[in-house]
C-alpha cells in the first residue's frame, strides 16, 4: 500500500543526469575539434575509472550496485573531472584524480546526494596542489596528430614543451610580474580575440550548452547569471581602474573555466546552495574568489578553490536565505495580533 | 469589476484526465438493498443516534442529532427500516470503523413532511441552526460544517465570497458537472450566502479547462443580473482549487497557516455546498446525496447522483469495475486517499472514486537519495523548502522540520509529483506531523499530570498551614485566660533568644493537634482485621513518600 500522489511526473535522476552529458557535447565537440582526440581518451579513462570506483564503493557499502550505477551520476562527474584538467595529462593522474572525487569525495561522505565539495572540483584541486608544472601544460591551438596525443595520454615520452605552454590566465600573471601591460601580453600567440587561442570558443560553446540546461529546466538562471554578472562586474571595475594592469571583463568570461564554471560546476545542486537568494550569493561568491585568485594568486586558476571554499559556506547560505512561506509574507492586516 | 487575477508560486500541471467522466450526464443511482448512514461525517462532533433498532423512517428524517454548534446533523436519504445502529468500516485510510446507523429502505421512498422554513424572514441565527439541523457542511472535502462559516464574525460584514468550482485535481468531474447542471441554483445558494456574510461581491471561479460549465454559470449569472456577483475564470493549475490558493488568486491576499480567511476579509465554499444550502433554505431539503465521480480503470466513467450511505462496491457495480484494478482511491490522484474496504459507505466528503489499475498509475519505482535539485521547492505552492522539510523529517529532527514550517504544508503531492528521485515525500512530512501530534499528545498529558500532582501537594501544604494559623489564633487569644499555661511553653523557648513568641505557640499548637490526631486515630484502629491493617499500612506509605516528596521539591508556595 502505497499513498497519494499516486500520478508522478516521468522523471527520473537518471533523466537529468543524461541531459547535462548531452549538455556537456557541444564544447566536447569543439575542444576535439580545436585540440585533437585527447580529450576523448581522457573522458573514456576518467569514466572507465569512475564506475569502477563507484560500483566498488557501492559493493563495499552493501548498497544496490546496479542501480546506483544506472544513475548516471558518475559519468557526470567523470565528464567534468576530464573537461576542467589540462587535455593531454599521463592517464594515472586522471585515475587518481576521479578516484579521489568519487571514493572520498562522494561516497566517503554517504554517496549521492551527501557529499559537501563538488567532487570534479576535489579531483582538480587534488591534482594542482600534488603535481603543479604537469596542471600547468595546456595544449596551445598548433595542434598535434592523434597518435602522438595517445601516446602522451598512455604513458609514453612526454616532450610536450613543444606543442604546449602556459595558458593565457598564466602568461597574463607572469607578463604582469615581469612589468609589461596587459595589452603586450595579449600580443603573444596564446592568445585568440579576447581570451586564449581556440579556447575563447570552447568557452562558448560551454555556454550554449549551458543555455540548453536552462532551457530544459535541469538548472535556473540564478547560478550562471550571478556568476558570470559577478565576474564581470568585478573584472571590469578593475580593469577601468587601471586597464595596463587588469585584463577586460571579456578576457575573464572567455579565458579558463569561466563558462564550464558559471554553468557546469557551481550549478551541481548537492553540493550548492539551494534556495534562490542562496543562489545569487553562493554563484557571486565563486566569482569574486576566482577573479581574487586570477588576479592575485599562484594559481593558472581560481574556479575550483573558489567553488570549494563556497562549498563550505552553502549549509549557512541556505539557512540566512530561506524565501518566505505561503501567508507569511507580509504581516496580517490586524498587524499579528492574533 | 474584477479585472486582475494573482498567481500563487509553483503548481504542476498533470494531465486533467477529466473527459471520460464528463461524456453522460449526471445518473441517479438506484439504492441499494443497505444503506450505511455513518453518524460522523464532517469535522467536530459525532451526532447522537435518534432512532433505535427496529423503527421505521421516512426519506429526510433526521437520525443523527448534532452534538453542540460545532457538528451537523444527519438524516435519513430514503424511507425504511434501522436494520442496525453499529461501528462499520469508514471510507477511511485506516479502516477503521465508526458508529453509523444501517438502513434497509423499503423502496417507497416516502419523504418526511418537509419543514418550511422562511429563510428571507429569519434572523442570521436561526438560519444557521436550520442548516446545522439539515446537516450541511462543505462538499469540497473538508466537511466543515458550513453554518459555522457562515457568520461574518466581529466586523459584521465580509468582502469577498469565493464559491470555488476550480476542481483543480484530475479526473475529479463532479463539480464540474453540478455546474453545467444546476448553475442557477449555484448562484441562488451562493447569494443567500452573500446575504449571511453581509459580503461585497461574490466571485464564483473555476479553471479554464471547464468551458461548458463557465458559459452555464455565466449566463445564469446575466439571468440573476446581480451586479455583486460575478463568475471567474482562473488558469487551470493545480492546486489553483485548494481554498488559500483560489483566494490568493483572487484576491491577492495569502492566508497563512493557522488563520482563518474571515481575518482578511475572505470567506470560501464549494460550489455543492452553495447548492445544499439553496436546497436546503428553498425546499427544506437535507443533505442526504451528493454527486460522486467515478472513473479511472472503469468500464463506464460517469458521475452519479447519489444517496449517502450508498456502499462504494455498489457504485464501482455501476460503473463496471475493470478486472485488473490493483488500488481504490477517495478522492484525486493527488491527495485521494486509498480505500481499504470497498464496502465502506460513500459519505459526504466523497467527492470521486478513482480506480487504479498498474497501468494508470505505476507503482512507484525505487526512492533514490535526495540530490537536492529543487524541482520540489519550484512546484511548492506554500513556497516551502520541501527537500529540507524531508531531510528533517528523514532524520526524526521534528524540532527542524517544524522551524521550516511542516505544518504549513498542504499535502497536495505536488513537490512528490515532479521529484526525479521518485521520494514518497508527502508519506515523509505525514509521519513527521503524527510524530510531533503524539508527542504533543504525551507532553500534554504529562504536564496536566504534574499540574495535578503539584496542586494537591499545595492544598496538602496549605491545608496544614491553615489548621496551624488557626490553632496559633486560637492559642494567642487564650494566655490571658490561663497564663500557666502559656508560661511554660513560653519558658522552653525563651533560651533560643530572639525567636517569635507566636512561632512557638504555633509549634505548641501544632504537637497539640498531633496529639489529638494521634489519640483520634487510635480510637478507630482498635480492632483491625489484617487485611485493613495492610491497608493502612500502606496508605501510610503512601503519605509518607508523598510527603518526603512534598518536602524535596514542593514549588508550589
Amino acid at each position: 500500500m502505497y499513498n497519494s500522489p499516486y500520478l508522478r511526473q516521468n522523471t527520473s535522476v537518471r533523466r537529468v543526469m543524461v541531459t547535462v552529458l548531452v549538455a556537456m557535447l557541444p564544447a566536447i565537440a569543439m575542444q576535439v575539434w580545436l585540440f585533437g582526440i585527447g580529450l576523448l581518451l581522457q573522458i573514456a579513462i576518467a569514466s572507465a575509472t569512475a564506475l569502477a570506483c563507484e560500483a566498488a564503493m557501492l559493493s563495499l557499502r552493501r548498497r544496490p550496485v546496479a542501480r546506483a550505477l544506472g544513475d548516471g551520476s558518475a559519468l557526470v562527474t567523470a565528464w567534468l573531472i576530464a573537461v576542467c584538467l589540462p587535455p593531454l595529462l599521463p592517464w594515472w593522474m586522471i585515475v587518481i584524480g576521479t578516484s579521489f572525487a568519487i571514493i572520498i569525495g562522494k561516497h566517503l561522505y554517504g554517496g549521492l546526494g551527501q557529499n559537501p565539495f563538488n567532487p570534479a572540483m576535489l579531483a582538480y584541486c587534488v591534482l594542482i596542489i600534488s603535481f603543479p608544472a604537469l596542471m600547468s601544460q595546456w595544449p596551445g591551438l598548433q595542434g598535434s596528430d592523434a597518435a602522438t596525443q595517445l601516446n602522451w595520454v598512455l604513458g609514453g615520452e612526454r616532450a610536450l614543451d613543444a606543442v604546449t605552454g602556459a595558458t593565457p590566465l598564466d602568461a597574463l600573471r607572469t607578463g604582469l610580474l615581469g612589468n609589461a601591460d596587459v595589452s603586450a601580453v595579449m600580443q603573444s600567440p596564446a592568445f585568440g580575440h579576447v581570451a586564449g587561442a581556440g579556447w575563447e570558443w570552447v568557452a562558448l560553446a560551454w555556454g550554449a550548452g549551458g543555455l540548453l540546461l536552462l532551457a530544459l529546466r535541469i538548472i535556473t538562471w540564478h547560478i550562471p547569471a550571478a556568476f558570470l554578472g559577478a565576474m564581470a562586474l568585478v573584472s571590469g571595475v578593475a580593469w577601468l581602474i587601471d586597464p595596463s594592469h587588469y585584463a577586460s571583463p571579456a578576457f575573464h568570461l572567455l579565458a579558463g573555466g569561466t563558462m564550464l564554471g558559471a554553468f557546469f560546476i557551481a550549478t551541481d545542486p548537492v553540493s550548492g546552495a539551494t534556495t534562490p537568494r542562496g543562489k545569487l550569493i553562493f554563484a557571486a561568491g565563486i566569482a569574486l574568489i576566482a577573479w581574487l585568485i586570477r588576479a592575485f594568486g599562484a594559481y593558472p586558476d581560481g574556479i575550483a578553490f573558489a567553488v570549494l571554499l563556497l562549498n563550505i559556506c552553502v549549509p549557512l547560505i541556505d539557512i540566512k536565505t530561506q524565501p518566505p512561506v505561503f501567508g507569511h509574507k507580509v504581516e496580517p492586516p490586524d498587524g499579528g495580533a492574533r | 469589476m474584477l479585472n486582475k487575477l494573482f498567481s500563487f508560486n509553483g503548481g504542476v500541471k498533470p494531465d486533467p484526465n477529466k473527459s471520460a467522466s464528463t461524456r453522460e450526464p449526471i445518473a441517479r443511482l438506484a439504492l441499494p438493498p443497505q444503506l450505511v448512514i455513518p453518524l460522523h461525517q464532517h469535522i467536530g462532533g459525532t451526532p447522537r443516534p435518534l432512532v433505535t433498532v427496529g423503527s421505521t423512517v421516512l426519506g429526510g428524517q433526521r437520525i443523527g442529532a448534532p452534538d453542540g454548534n460545532v457538528s451537523s446533523a444527519v438524516h435519513a436519504p430514503t424511507s425504511g427500516r434501522v436494520v442496525a445502529i453499529e461501528p462499520r468500516p469508514m471510507p477511511h485510510a485506516s479502516g477503521l470503523s465508526s458508529p453509523a446507523v444501517v438502513i434497509e429502505p423499503d423502496g417507497l421512498d416516502t419523504a418526511i413532511e418537509r419543514e418550511l422554513f422562511d429563510w428571507h424572514a429569519a434572523a442570521p441565527g436561526e438560519i444557521r441552526d436550520f442548516l446545522r439541523d439539515a446537516g450541511v457542511v462543505g462538499l469540497g472535502g473538508a466537511v466543515f460544517p458550513s453554518h459555522l462559516k457562515l457568520n461574518p464574525g466581529k466586523s459584521g460584514h465580509t468582502d469577498t465570497l469565493v464559491i470555488n468550482g476550480a476542481e483543480c485535481e484530475p479526473f475529479i468531474t463532479c463539480d464540474d458537472m453540478l455546474m453545467r447542471a444546476e448553475p442557477g441554483n449555484i448562484l441562488r445558494g451562493a447569494l443567500i450566502m452573500q446575504r449571511m456574510l453581509a459580503a461585497k461581491q461574490v466571485l464564483v471561479a473555476l479553471e479554464d479547462n471547464k468551458p461548458e460549465a463557465a458559459a452555464a454559470l455565466k449566463s445564469a449569472a446575466r439571468a440573476l443580473g446581480h451586479a455583486s456577483l460575478e463568475v471567474v475564470v482562473v488558469p487551470t493549475r493545480y492546486p489553483a482549487g485548494g481554498a488559500k490558493q483560489l483566494i490568493r488568486v483572487l484576491t491577492g491576499i495569502e492566508v497563512p497557516h493557522g488563520s482563518r480567511s474571515t481575518d482578511f476579509g475572505v470567506q470560501c465554499f464549494n460550489v455543492a455546498t452553495a447548492l445544499a444550502v439553496w436546497r436546503a433554505l428553498e425546499h427544506g431539503e437535507p443533505l442526504t446525496r451528493r454527486i460522486v465521480t467515478v472513473t479511472g480503470n472503469v468500464e463506464r466513467p460517469r458521475n452519479f447522483d447519489v444517496a449517502i450511505g450508498t456502499p462504494i462496491s455498489h457504485l464501482f457495480a455501476a460503473a463496471g469495475l475493470k478486472p485488473d484494478t490493483d488500488k481504490l482511491i477517495m478522492g484525486g490522484p493527488m491527495m485521494g486517499i486509498p480505500l481499504p474496504n470497498i464496502d465502506a459507505p460513500v459519505v459526504k466528503a466523497t467527492n470521486c472514486l478513482l480506480a487504479s489499475s498498474p497501468t494508470l498509475f505505476a507503482p512507484p519505482e525505487p526512492e533514490l537519495p535526495c540530490i537536492r535539485c529543487g524541482e520540489c521547492a519550484r512546484a511548492c505552492p506554500a513556497d516551502l523548502q520541501p527537500f529540507e522539510l524531508y531531510w528533517h523529517s528523514r532524520a526524526r529532527n521534528f524540532g527542524r522540520a517544524q522551524e521550516y514550517k511542516l505544518f504549513d504544508c498542504i499535502e497536495c503531492g505536488c513537490c512528490a509529483y515532479v521529484c526525479p528521485s521518485h521520494i514518497p515525500l508527502v508519506d515523509y512530512y505525514r509521519y513527521a506531523k503524527s510524530e510531533i501530534w503524539a508527542r504533543e499528545r504525551d507532553k500534554d498529558a504529562a504536564d496536566s499530570a504534574r499540574e495535578r500532582f503539584e496542586f494537591r501537594n499545595w492544598r496538602a501544604d496549605r491545608e496544614k498551614e491553615e489548621k496551624a494559623a488557626k490553632l496559633a489564633a486560637r492559642n494567642a487569644a487564650k494566655p490571658a485566660v490561663k497564663p500557666a499555661d502559656g508560661a511554660a511553653p513560653a519558658a522552653d523557648v525563651a533560651p533560643s533568644a530572639g525567636e517569635d513568641p507566636k512561632k512557638a505557640l504555633i509549634e505548641a499548637a501544632m504537637a497539640r493537634a498531633r496529639a489529638q490526631k494521634e489519640a483520634v486515630a487510635a480510637k478507630n484502629t482498635d480492632a483491625l482485621t489484617p487485611a485493613q491493617q495492610a491497608q493502612i499500612d500502606a496508605a501510610e506509605e503512601r503519605r509518607k513518600r508523598a510527603s518526603e516528596l512534598s518536602g524535596s521539591d514542593a514549588p508550589v508556595k
